[in-house]
This record gives C-alpha cells, structure tokens and sequence, in this order.
C-alpha cells in the first residue's frame, strides 16, 4: 500500500517538475525570442538574400526557354541548327517589349560586351523581317553575329538557375569556352587586387591604432579617477561626433594650405607643401583617428580590473621595471588587446566613405565598388557577389584568430 | 464609464489617424526629383515656381544623386512617390529597357518635331543639354590652349589636369588628343585596338592627372592652381565664374555634350500631374527661363530662338559652340560601360 502511494507520489512529482522545467524553458525562450527574431529579420534572412542573389541567374531561362531546350544537342563549336534559329526567334518575340527583354540584354552583355545592342537591334528587325525567310536567314540578314557560336554559348551556358558567374568575377576568374576556370585578361579587371587592398588598410590601422591606444589606455588607468574621466571625455567627444564632420575636419587639417602644411612649413621642418590629402596617408591618417576609441575602450575595460600589484610584487623580487611590465602586465591586458584589434580590424574592412572622400583611386577598398555596383550600374548580382566574398574572408580571419588566440570573442 | 470613453476617445483617433494616412497616400503632392545644386535652384525658379503659380497646387522637390537603385526599389515594390525624375542618359535606356519608366504619351508632352532630335526617346524627354569642356584659369594660363592635343601637352602647359575619375568621356577625349576626329570616335572606340590606343594614350598623361569626382570640384581646383587645366561641367564653370568673380574660360572645340532628360517612373499614382510638369518644363517660356538661370542648353528649338547672344555664348547647343562636338553615344556605353569602367579602374590603381 505504501509502496504503491510512493510510486505514484513519484510519479506525480516527475511530472510536475517536467512541466516546471518546460514552463522554465519555455520563459527562457520567451526572453530571447525578440533577440532570435531580430536577429532573423535583421541578420539571418538579408545575409541569406545576398548569398542567394551572389548566385541568382534566371535571366536566360526565364526568357529564353524554347532556345535553350533547342541548344541541348548542340555540339558548341559550329552555327547551332535551323531549329535554334527557330526556337530563338519565338522567344524573342515574346520577349520584346517587356521588361524581360532588358534584364536578358543586360545579362547576356556580361558575357559579350555589345550583345545588349544586337539583341535590340535583332528585336527591333525580326518583326519587319521578310517571313518567307527561315528564321537563320533572317538572323544572319540582320547582323552575321549570329553566325558566331560565341554568341550562343553564351545563351546555353546560362541555362540553368544558379550560376558562379558573379562570384567567380569578383575574384578576377571566367569561364573558358570549355567551362574551365581561367583568369579574366591581365588589365581587365582588378578585384584580388583591391581585396588585397582592403586588408592591407585594415591591417595597417589596426596596428596604428594599437601603437597609439595601448599608451593612452595605460596612462589613463593609471590617472587618478577624477583627471582619467576628463581624458576619456576628451576621447569620446570625438567618438560621438558625426563621421562626416571628422572627415570634413580632417581635409581642412591635410589640404595643402592646411594648417598642417602651414605649421610644418612655419617651422621650417619642410620646404613644399606635403601630400596628405587624397592618398593613403590620408585614409591611414583618418581611420586611425575614428577607429582609435574602438581599440582604446576595450583595452582600457581590461587594464582596470588588472590590480598593479602583481608588477610591483615583481619588481620587489628583483625584476626589471620593464621586463615586469612585458612579462607581467602585459599578458594580463591580453583579452583587451584580442577584443580591440578584431574589432577594429572587422570595422576597418568594411570602411566606404573615408577611403572615399580622403583617399585617390588606389586608395577605394572593396565596399566603394559594392556601392559603385548597387546605384550606378545596378549590378546587384556583382555587388552581392563582392559583399559574400569579404564576409567569407572576414570570418575566414576571425576563424583563423580564434585558432591563434584560443579564446573566444569578448570584451575582457 | 471612464476606461470605455477614454477607449473610445482612442479608437476615433486611430480611425482618424488611418483615414489621415490613407487619404495622404491618395492624394499625394507631385514630387520632382532632380539633380539638386546649381541645377536644383535653376529649375526652382524656371519650372516649380512658375508651375506651382499656375496650378495652384504644390510641388515637393527632392534632390538625389542619379542612383536608379532607388526608383528600382520603387518599382519593385510598387510604392512609387517619386512622380517625374531627371535621369542622364545611359540610365534613360537601360531602365526603359528593363521597364522602370513609363513610355511617354506624346500627345500630353507635346509635338515631337518642337524639340531637337536627341531629346526625344521612348521613356523620356530631355530636359537640358549639358557638355563636358577643357576648361582653365585665364589668370594662370598666358597662352590659351585650343582642343585636347593641348591638354595632353605637358611640354607647353607644364602642371596637372584634372580630370573625373571614370571611363566615360576620358576615352573620347584620348582619342581626340590622339588625332580622331570627333566623328569617328566611337567607331574607333568600338574596336579592340581603338579601346588600346585610347588607355595608351591616357597612360601618357597618367602622371599628370589628378582626378575628381564631383562636379563641384574641378571650378576650386582651377581656382586654387591644383591644376592648370581640366574636364569640367561647362554649366560649373560659368556658375562659378558669375558666382565667385572667377576668370575660368572654356574651349567648346571637341566638347562632349550630352543630355538629361525627365521619366516618369512605372505605376507612378500621379501620372498626369507629372506629364502636365514635364510638358510645362520643356514648353519654349521656361525653357528660355531655365538658360538664363544656369548655362545649360534648352531642348525646345523656339526657346533656343528666345535667347539673346550673351546667354548663347555660353551653352554647349548654341550653333557656334555645337560646331565641332561630339554627341555622347548611349548605345555605346550601354554595350561596353562596365566593361571599360572595370578595365579603368583596373588601371587607375596599378
């Protein structure tokens, strides 16, 4: 009797625990559902769309379905069959005049510069085309292109939805008449190059700002608190100014009839105005300075909490001031360093509008031609495709930190 | 009886507030999107303010900077409060092409033959032309150069140029520095040894080069003697001339010129408020208004007959200007702009 009252006391009891601990899990996720569900709208779902439109081709297949079936027994190095001409010339009747035959125009002009206009020109003529005529006829009566498998090629390499088109341009690659991958001509095209350039910046002014931030943060810990919460002031003022009027300040500063110049004129420490402005060092100049509170707050978090007696118990056992500075304190700020530097780098890579307006033509880091390809040509396929490959590079180098460090990402 | 009153005091006002917001997305005011600046103020008082007098009814103006990423969202998500846009040209046809505008109904515009022949295409009218010119500080230049082969001598005019930073026109004016007349340039161009002989060329002056991007930029350049010569907006440089009592001059020899024009962009909801600005905007009184304003060529030939020899001098149209100029090739850039933009910028950084 007891037992049985036991078992289902037990019993009971497990249930009801079960249905606490989900009643908990199920707060808990309550808790964390709006953070989950920005981080989907915000994050997840556009990241998701960049990646799908790095890759997206329906261009030719939406447009041109008759064709590409016609093209699949076509052995690519002769002029396509009668039936092709055929097949190309009913699509293209339906095409022209709606707002496909742009998009189509446009895409097949990436291939061949110059098939944009053929394929209009084509259009325009195949209505007023004697019909006697076969189809082939009458392409070739229009322009003898036609005749060129090139042109076709690039009709039934595009048959399918997804296509590495854009990505493998964003590093400089195509696609030979046989499908294998070759670089594009040298001089055409330069985006390993820029890429190049991006990190190089990047690297640099993470360096700059750690040269420049480590000092600082260690002089103002060391400030009593009252003058250390006038220097930090003095550090974010700037830090909360907008970027525009910093860079706008920054041309006054650099111009060649800047106070800069002048200064240094002034006192005689050189004879010609200096380049500053509209190279890297104006860019290297700028970034460093709105970059530098990123790398100074995390190290400077770090250095508070580290106690200064270790150094002093160092010293006291016979230690050189420095060496009980490198040895023991430094080690200590590590997490402050790790966290400023990546986020200083990762912030770095994706800069526009300072390279933009302090920087000359081989200054522009990869984001200048993401914006250049989203308004001016309204590439989107390109711009996405660029975008994805400095994500993959960033998380490639963040991977690459967490290997090297052996910590994971937090601010001290 | 308080909480129901309060309640119901809250549900009129939302019921006001969405009738409020229904009826503004109706009746919404006829917005013009231009280029802003110079250009901005001159069409202010040479088409909007007269119009908005006219019509009783008033006009939002918006200025952006050419982006046809913008009107291409609009379009996409049929949510269109842009009603009549200037676009420049390789924009009109690409985007006529692929149907971000509408195509326009010329019996609302106006007669075709009114306007001259480049103005007049499927989805847009021109609005003004405009042209690219070497332009140089009379005050540092003692011996006034003449056409492009000037520019790209270094020997004779010693110190930099400026030029926009980009493909488009820095080619054509290669070409022309090299000895291709203006009209043969873009049959020169269109082949594979044109393309090569125009970046050699521009190789030659790379050194020399210091680039711009904005057409604010090359006037103060000139002015601060950054630069002795430079490619420039003409309209920017007679503004700056009027405006900061500059002495840059302009060689109308082997200009570029080129136009804009105004779109409507597709499923606009105030269609026939923007056809009524766009005919008003090109009609021959505003036209003539416009010139006088900022020195950018009319479109309307009768508003190019209202204008007076001092005004004429000026504008890139003007049949003593026009004479030896090169119309810029949409087709051409259509076909090979972004491959010849990427190829430059592959070369600008090495």
């Amino acid at each position: 009797m007891t037992t049985t009252l036991c078992e289902s006391d037990t019993r009971a009891i497990r249930l009801a625990m079960r249905r606490a601990d989900r009643r908990r899990k199920l707060r808990a996720f309550l808790l964390v559902a709006p953070l989950v569900l920005f981080l989907l709208v915000i994050f997840v779902i556009p990241i998701g769309a960049l990646l799908e439109r790095a890759i997206d081709n329906p261009e030719v297949i939406q447009s041109l379905p008759r064709t590409l079936a016609a093209l699949k027994s076509w052995d690519r190095t002769s002029t396509p069959p009668p039936a092709a001409f055929d097949a190309l010339a009913g699509d293209l009747g339906k095409v022209h005049n709606t707002a496909n035959a742009g998009t189509l125009a446009r895409r097949l002009n990436y291939e061949i510069p110059g098939y944009r206009s053929l394929l209009f020109k084509t259009m325009r003529q195949l209505g007023t085309a004697d019909a006697t005529q076969s189809a082939q006829d009458r392409f070739l009566g229009i322009d003898k292109r036609w005749a060129e498998p090139d042109f076709w090629r690039a009709i039934a390499d595009n048959g399918s939805h997804y296509s590495s088109y854009y990505l493998l341009a964003s590093m400089d690659l195509k696609r030979d008449a046989r499908g294998d991958i070759v670089h594009v001509p040298a001089g055409s095209s330069a985006f390993r190059d820029i890429y190049g350039r991006t990190f190089l910046i990047s690297l640099v002014v993470t360096l700059l700002t750690l040269v420049l931030g480590y000092p600082l943060a260690y002089w103002i810990s060391r400030l009593p608190r009252r003058k250390a919460n006038l220097v930090m002031i003095c550090v974010l003022i700037p830090f909360w100014t907008s970027i525009l009027v910093r860079i706008a300040a920054w041309i006054v500063l650099l111009q060649r009839e800047g106070l800069v110049n002048k200064a240094l004129m002034q006192l005689g420490l050189v004879r010609t105005p200096l380049d500053l402005l509209f190279n890297r060092t104006g860019v290297y100049i700028a970034m460093t300075h709105i970059l530098l509170p990123f790398m100074l707050l995390p190290i400077y978090s770090v250095m508070q909490s580290v106690p200064n007696t270790y150094q002093r118990a160092a010293i006291s056992l016979g230690s050189h001031p420095f060496a009980a500075f490198w040895r023991v304190y430094v080690p200590q700020t590590y997490p402050g360093v790790g966290a400023g530097t990546l986020l200083v780098f990762i912030m770095a890579i994706g800069y526009y509008i300072t390279p933009a307006l302090l920087g000359g033509a081989g200054d522009q880091m990869i984001s200048y031609y993401v914006a250049y390809f989203t308004n001016q040509t309204i590439n989107w396929g390109m711009a996405s495709a660029l975008g994805f490959i400095l994500l993959l590079g960033t998380l490639l180098l963040y991977s690459l930190y967490r290997r090297l460090s052996g910590r994971e990402l937090g601010l001290g | 009886m308080k909480i129901s009153k309060k309640l119901s005091s809250l549900a009129i006002a939302s019921a006001f507030l969405a009738a409020a917001a229904a009826g503004s997305a109706q009746a919404r005011d006829l917005t013009v999107v231009n280029f802003g600046g110079a250009n901005g103020d001159a069409q202010e008082v040479a088409f909007i303010k007269p119009l908005e007098k006219e019509s009783g009814k008033k006009i939002i103006v918006v200025a952006y900077n050419g982006e046809q990423a913008k009107v291409k969202a609009m379009v996409d998500t049929h949510d269109v409060v842009w009603d009549a846009v200037e676009v420049e040209t390789g924009d009109l046809g690409r985007g006529c092409d692929e149907g971000l505008y509408e195509k326009l109904n010329w019996d609302h515009i106006g007669k075709k033959s009114d306007f001259i022949p480049a103005a007049v295409r499927e989805c847009g009218i021109g609005a003004f032309v405009w042209s690219t010119v070497l332009a140089y500080n009379g005050k540092t230049l003692k011996t006034a150069p003449t056409s492009w082969a000037d520019f790209w001598n270094v020997k004779k005019f010693p110190g930099k140029r400026g030029m926009r930073k980009g493909a488009r026109y820095n080619l054509e004016f290669a070409l022309m520095a090299d000895g291709v007349a203006p009209q043969d340039v873009y049959k020169v161009l269109g082949t594979h040894e044109g393309v090569e002989r125009a970046f050699k060329k521009l190789t030659e002056l790379k050194p020399y080069i210091q680039w711009w991007e904005a057409g604010a930029q090359p006037p103060q350049m000139l002015a601060a003697g950054d630069v002795v010569m430079s490619t420039a907006y003409n309209g920017r440089i007679s503004a700056a001339n009027k405006g900061d009592h500059l002495s840059l001059k302009t060689v109308w020899n082997q200009n570029i010129y080129d136009l804009d024009y105004w779109v409507i962009p597709a499923g606009s909801p105030n269609k026939a408020l923007a056809e009524k600005f766009i005919q008003f905007a090109t009609s021959p009184g505003p036209q003539a208004a416009y010139s006088q304003q900022i020195a950018y060529g009319p479109i309307n030939k009768a508003a190019i007959k209202k204008l007076d020899a001092k005004t004429l001098a000026d504008l890139p149209n003007s049949p003593q200007n026009g004479k030896n100029a090169l119309l810029s090739s949409y087709d051409f850039w259509a076909d090979h702009g972004e491959e010849l933009e990427q190829r430059f910028t592959a070369w600008s950084t090495q």
